[in-house]
């Protein structure tokens, strides 16, 4: 399928989920939708029979700076060779968004790596924790307003 | 080398000081812990294969920071990771050595100014005895530094140790 056709099917499925999009003139032609539907678009486009995407390429975080985060993520089908491109934002101070992890296994260590980074909270992940970062760490490092503490456990930490 | 101060013709008899046989010993068998961390790290074990050979120096990698004399830092020291390279010191016998390796190791390398993750020289917790730059260094490089830490190592003395 054209992105064009997913993202009229997706609107005639989840007309309250799915917002604006952009589908031309751009190399990943992408679709906007709310947060905390996507495990049910997730779900829809993996296993509806013109859809079936079945891979995750990947699942990033965003700071659109403003108090503005967001979660990206590449779709692939394997069968159709179709991709397409879901956009997920969510407000920093109620950084809130539905887990895919029980849709793609893949999503489980990367939305542990967007919960390190950006501070995005996956609702219904069996083990959101730091992966990356230490376990203590204050703070979400890419955000774009983060400060580099002095000190990390007695060492100097800037140059 | 030192070693042969003074010899016997046709006896079996060598003289020579305590230091230097102490010293020739230890600087002949710089046993390194097996231990990577970055890019660095895959230098580090073309150094150690038959193509540059560290065995001709008597180094060899041991598994354990028991069994070892010098810690290769080699790569990228994050601070999660620092702490952890902290206790591995802390469990090596004396005498011990360490080289770090390449820039990250020596000041933080690409990441002296973003990277919020990396510790900015691995000498801000540990003694280092030769720093080897490059990045990462050309086993050429890596070998020099070791035969830089063999020199240092001669010139110790049992009554004065080393300043660590």
């Amino acid at each position: 399928m054209i992105p064009q056709e997913i993202h009229s099917a997706l609107q005639q499925k989840f007309p309250d989920a799915v917002l604006d999009a952009k589908l031309d003139g751009v190399i990943d032609p992408f679709i906007k939708i709310v947060p905390h539907r996507i495990k049910d678009i997730a779900l829809f486009l993996r296993d509806d029979e013109r859809m079936l995407f079945d891979s995750l390429m990947c699942l990033s975080g965003i700071d659109y700076t403003g108090g503005k985060l967001g979660v990206v993520y590449h779709l692939n089908s394997t069968k159709w060779n179709h991709k397409i491109v879901l956009k997920a934002e969510v407000t920093a101070d109620n950084a809130h968004c539905q887990s895919v992890e029980a849709v793609w296994k893949t999503a489980n260590w990367h939305e542990r790596e967007a919960f390190d980074m950006y501070g995005v909270v996956f609702d219904g992940h069996p083990d959101l924790r730091r992966i990356l970062m230490p376990d203590d760490w204050d703070g979400y490092p890419l955000r774009k307003d983060y400060q580099v503490p002095e000190y990390y456990h007695g060492m100097k930490v800037p140059y | 080398m030192g070693l042969l101060d003074a010899k016997f013709e046709n006896s079996n008899i060598i003289i020579t000081s305590m230091d230097s046989l102490l010293n020739w010993a230890r600087l002949s068998s710089i046993w390194g812990m097996q231990f990577g961390l970055a890019c660095c790290a895959i230098e580090m074990m073309a150094t150690g294969a038959s193509h540059y050979d560290l065995d001709r120096f008597g180094t060899f990698f041991r598994g354990t920071p028991r069994q070892s004399d010098v810690m290769i830092v080699a790569g990228t020291v994050t601070l999660k990771m620092a702490e952890r390279i902290k206790v591995l010191y802390d469990q090596m016998s004396e005498p011990r050595y360490v080289i770090s390796m390449g820039s990250c190791s020596n000041c933080g390398g690409p990441y002296w100014e973003h990277g919020y993750h990396v510790l900015k020289g691995v000498d801000r917790i540990i003694p280092v005895d030769v720093f080897v730059p490059g990045c990462p260094p050309r086993p050429e490089a890596l070998m020099e530094g070791l035969i830089k830490l063999q020199e240092k190592i001669r010139h110790e003395s049992l009554a004065k140790r080393k300043s660590a």
